[in-house]
C-alpha cells in the first residue's frame, strides 16, 4: 500500500509538472506580455507605462528565467502579486478560503444525502411509476441551465417571497446563515438532478446481482436489503464520485459566489477574468489541479476502506 | 471570400454528408435496426432536435439582395445578406426600445410602436424582435456543438486509436496527456484557454474542444484495447494486412457507434458551458446564453421586463431536453454496456 501510495504520489507530482508547463505554454509563450500590460494599464495607456508595467512584472525578461522563476513560484507556493493590482495572491486565497468553505461544504454534505437518500428511494421503486416518473424529473432538472436556477431562485425567494436576501454575506454566525441559505439551496438543487441519476444506475445494477437474490430468499426484507446489501456495495462508484468533487469546495463556485456577493475564491478567479489578471487565475488554475490530484490519491486510498477486496499495490 | 458565401458552402456540405451518411447507414442491417430503434423511442424528441436544426441551418443559408419583397429605401439593408431566418421578419422590424409580447404601445412612455401587435414574442432592451432573436440562436447553438465536435472527435480517435493500438511508449505519452488536462478543473482550464486566445466563436470552440477531448479519448483508447485483441483483427494481421489498413478498416468502424453516442452526450453539455461562459462575458455573441446573460438585470426592473429572458430560456431549455432525451435513446441503442454513466 506504501508503495503503491508513493507511486501515485510520484505520478501526480509529474502530472503537476505537466500542468505547470501548460500554463507557461498559455500565460507566458502565447499571451503577448503587451496585450497582458495593455489590458491590466488600460488601452490608452503610452507606451512607456506598459514597458515599465511589463518590467515591473517580469515579462521581460527571457523565456527561460520566466520558465524557471514559474516552476519555484509555483513550487513554493509564493505567487507574487496579481496582475491588476499588485495585491499579493496568497493575501487573496486566505481571505476567500472561509467565505467559499461556509457554503459549499454544506451544499456538497446537503447535496450527497439527498441524491443517495432520492436515488434509494427510486431504485427501491424500481420499474414502477414511482421510478420512472423520479428519471423524467432528473433528465428535466439537469437539461435546466445553471445560470437560471440562480435567477429564478434570487428572483422567486429573493425579491417576491422575501425570505432571504437577494445577496450579500456577513461571516458573524448569528447572521451567516440568513445569506448562504439560499445559495446552499440552489446549488443543491442544480445538482440533485444528474446525482439522483446516476447513483439510481448504480444502485439498480448492484440489484441485479445474486447476493441481492440470495439475501432476498432468506427472508430479508426490501427495505434492509437496500441499506445493508446493496448501499454497501455500490461504495466504489459513489465514493470515486464524491471525493473528486471535493477539490470544487476550495476553489468554491463561479456563479454561486458572484451572484450572491460572497467574497470567496470563486468570486476571486471571477474578478481575475473580469480584471484581465493573468496571475491571479493562474495561480487558480494551479491551486485547482493540485487539489484535484491530490485528492484522486485519497480515492483509490479510500476504496480500501469501502471493500476489503481492493488492495492497492 | 465573404463570411456569408463561406456559411452557405458549410451548410451545402452540411447537407451533403448527412445525406451521404444516410445512405451509408441504409446499406447496414445495424444502423437501419438503430434508426428504427430510435424513431420507435424518442419520435417527439427526434422531432424537436430536427426543427431546432433546420431553423439552424436556414439561419445560416443567407444572400444579398432582395427575394421579392420590398426593401424599402434602406440603403444598409440593401447590401447586408440576410439569411432565410431573416426574410421571414419584415427588413425594418425594430422599435426603439421595450415591447410587451403582442403590446400595441411602448413598454416604458406608451408610444404608438411601428408594428404594433406584430412582436409576438416583445422587443429587447434596443427594440428587436425576441422571437428574431431567439430563432438565431439556434445557429450559434449548433455551431458551439457541431464545430467543437469537429475538434474533440478527431482528436479523441486519433490519440485514442494510437494509444490502444500501438500501446508502449506512444501510450505512456497519450496517457500522461490525458491525465494533466483531465486534472485541472474544467470550467477554469476552459476559461484561461478563452481568455488567453481571445473572444470570438472558433477561439470559444477551440477551447471547448481541448477541455472536453480527454473522456472521449478515454473511451476511445479502452475499446481499441479490446478490439486489437479480437480473432479477427488478428486473423488480418496473420494475413499481413499493413497497420493502417487494420486500424481503417477493422477498428474504426467498430468505433463508430461510440462516436455518435458521445457526439450526442457531448452536445448538450457544451450548448450549457458557453452559457456560462457567456454570463462571463466571453461567450459567442448571439447565443441563448447571452441572452440570459442581458436579461439578468430586467428581473429587478419594475414592472418587470420577463419575455427576454423566458424566450432565451425556453429555447435552450427546449433544445437541450430534446437532445438528453435522444442521448440517453442513441445510448440505449446503439451501445448498452459500455458506456453506462460514470464518473
Amino acid at each position: 500500500m506504501l508503495a503503491y501510495v508513493m507511486r501515485r504520489l510520484a505520478y501526480g507530482f509529474l502530472t503537476i509538472q505537466g500542468v505547470l508547463l501548460l500554463l507557461f505554454a498559455l500565460f507566458f509563450l502565447y499571451a503577448k506580455p503587451e496585450d497582458v500590460a495593455r489590458r491590466a494599464v488600460g488601452e490608452k495607456a503610452p507606451p512607456e507605462v506598459i514597458q515599465q508595467w511589463i518590467v515591473n512584472h517580469g515579462y521581460d525578461r527571457s523565456w527561460y528565467v520566466q520558465l524557471g522563476d514559474h516552476y519555484r513560484r509555483m513550487l513554493t507556493f509564493d505567487f507574487g502579486r496579481s496582475d491588476a493590482d499588485d495585491e499579493p495572491i496568497a493575501r487573496r486565497l486566505r481571505r476567500g478560503i472561509l467565505p467559499s468553505l461556509s457554503f459549499t461544504v454544506p451544499t456538497f454534505a446537503l447535496g450527497i444525502t439527498l441524491g443517495i437518500a432520492l436515488s434509494l428511494f427510486v431504485a427501491y421503486f424500481r420499474e414502477t411509476y414511482i421510478d420512472r416518473t423520479g428519471v423524467v424529473l432528473c433528465v428535466l432538472a439537469m437539461s435546466v441551465s445553471v445560470l437560471l436556477y440562480i435567477i429564478g431562485g434570487q428572483f422567486l425567494i429573493g425579491k417576491v417571497l422575501h425570505w432571504f436576501p437577494i445577496s450579500g454575506f456577513d461571516p458573524s454566525p448569528q447572521v451567516v446563515l440568513r445569506f448562504i441559505a439560499l445559495p446552499i439551496l440552489i446549488g443543491v438543487v442544480g445538482g440533485v438532478g444528474s446525482d439522483v441519476r446516476f447513483y439510481r444506475t448504480v444502485f439498480i445494477e448492484e440489484t441485479n446481482r445474486d447476493y441481492v437474490r440470495t439475501a432476498r430468499a432468506k427472508g430479508c426484507g426490501d427495505g434492509r436489503i437496500m441499506a445493508r446489501h446493496v448501499l454497501p456495495n455500490a461504495m466504489i462508484p459513489i465514493l470515486t464520485r464524491v471525493v473528486v468533487a471535493i477539490p470544487f469546495l476550495f476553489t468554491g463556485s463561479l456563479l454561486l459566489e458572484s451572484f450572491f456577493g460572497i467574497p470567496g475564491l470563486g468570486a476571486v478567479t471571477v474578478e481575475a477574468i473580469n480584471g484581465n489578471d493573468f496571475a491571479t487565475l493562474r495561480v487558480m488554475v494551479y491551486i485547482g489541479a493540485l487539489l484535484f490530484v491530490g485528492f484522486q490519491i485519497l480515492t483509490d486510498i479510500s476504496y480500501t476502506f469501502v471493500d476489503p477486496r481492493v488492495r492497492l499495490g | 471570400m465573404e463570411s456569408h458565401v463561406v456559411s452557405n458552402i458549410v451548410v451545402a456540405a452540411l447537407l451533403a454528408g448527412m445525406a451521404w451518411a444516410a445512405w451509408l447507414a441504409r446499406r447496414s442491417d445495424l444502423w437501419r435496426d438503430a434508426a428504427r430503434g430510435l424513431r420507435r423511442r424518442r419520435p417527439v424528441a427526434l422531432l424537436v432536435v430536427g426543427i431546432y436544426v433546420v431553423v439552424g441551418l436556414a439561419d445560416a443559408v443567407s444572400w444579398v439582395g432582395g427575394f421579392g419583397e420590398s426593401l424599402g429605401a434602406d440603403i444598409v439593408a440593401r447590401h447586408k445578406p440576410r439569411s432565410l431566418i431573416d426574410r421571414l421578419f419584415p427588413v425594418d422590424f425594430r422599435e426603439r426600445s421595450y415591447s410587451a409580447p403582442l403590446a400595441d404601445v411602448e413598454f416604458y412612455g406608451e408610444a404608438p410602436l411601428q408594428h404594433p401587435g406584430a412582436h409576438l414574442l416583445g422587443t429587447d432592451i434596443l427594440g428587436r424582435d425576441i422571437l428574431h432573436l431567439v430563432l438565431k440562436g439556434a445557429r450559434i447553438a449548433l455551431l458551439i456543438g457541431g464545430l467543437t465536435s469537429l475538434i474533440v472527435i478527431p482528436l479523441a480517435l486519433l490519440f485514442g486509436i494510437s494509444a490502444g493500438y500501438f500501446g508502449g511508449r506512444i501510450d505512456d505519452v497519450v496517457f500522461f496527456v490525458m491525465s494533466t488536462l483531465a486534472s485541472i478543473p474544467g470550467l477554469l482550464l476552459l476559461i484561461a484557454l478563452v481568455m488567453v486566445m481571445g473572444r470570438g466563436p472558433v477561439q470559444v470552440c477551440v477551447a471547448m474542444g481541448v477541455t472536453s477531448w480527454v473522456g472521449f479519448c478515454r473511451v476511445v483508447r479502452g475499446e481499441t484495447f479490446k478490439l486489437r485483441e479480437l480473432d479477427y483483427v488478428q486473423a488480418a494481421r496473420a494475413l499481413g494486412t499493413s497497420e493502417l489498413r487494420i486500424i481503417l478498416r477493422h477498428i474504426l468502424p467498430n468505433l463508430m457507434h461510440l462516436v455518435i453516442i458521445t457526439f450526442v452526450l457531448l452536445f448538450s453539455g457544451l450548448v450549457l458551458s458557453e452559457a456560462i461562459l457567456a454570463w462571463l462575458g466571453i461567450g459567442i455573441d448571439g447565443s441563448w446564453g447571452q441572452m440570459i446573460d442581458q436579461a439578468r438585470d430586467e428581473l429587478a426592473r419594475d414592472p418587470i421586463i420577463w419575455w427576454n429572458l423566458s424566450a432565451a430560456s425556453a429555447a435552450l431549455f427546449g433544445l437541450i431536453l430534446a437532445v438528453n432525451l435522444v442521448g440517453d435513446a442513441v445510448r440505449d441503442v446503439l451501445d448498452p454496456r459500455t458506456l453506462r454513466e460514470r464518473p
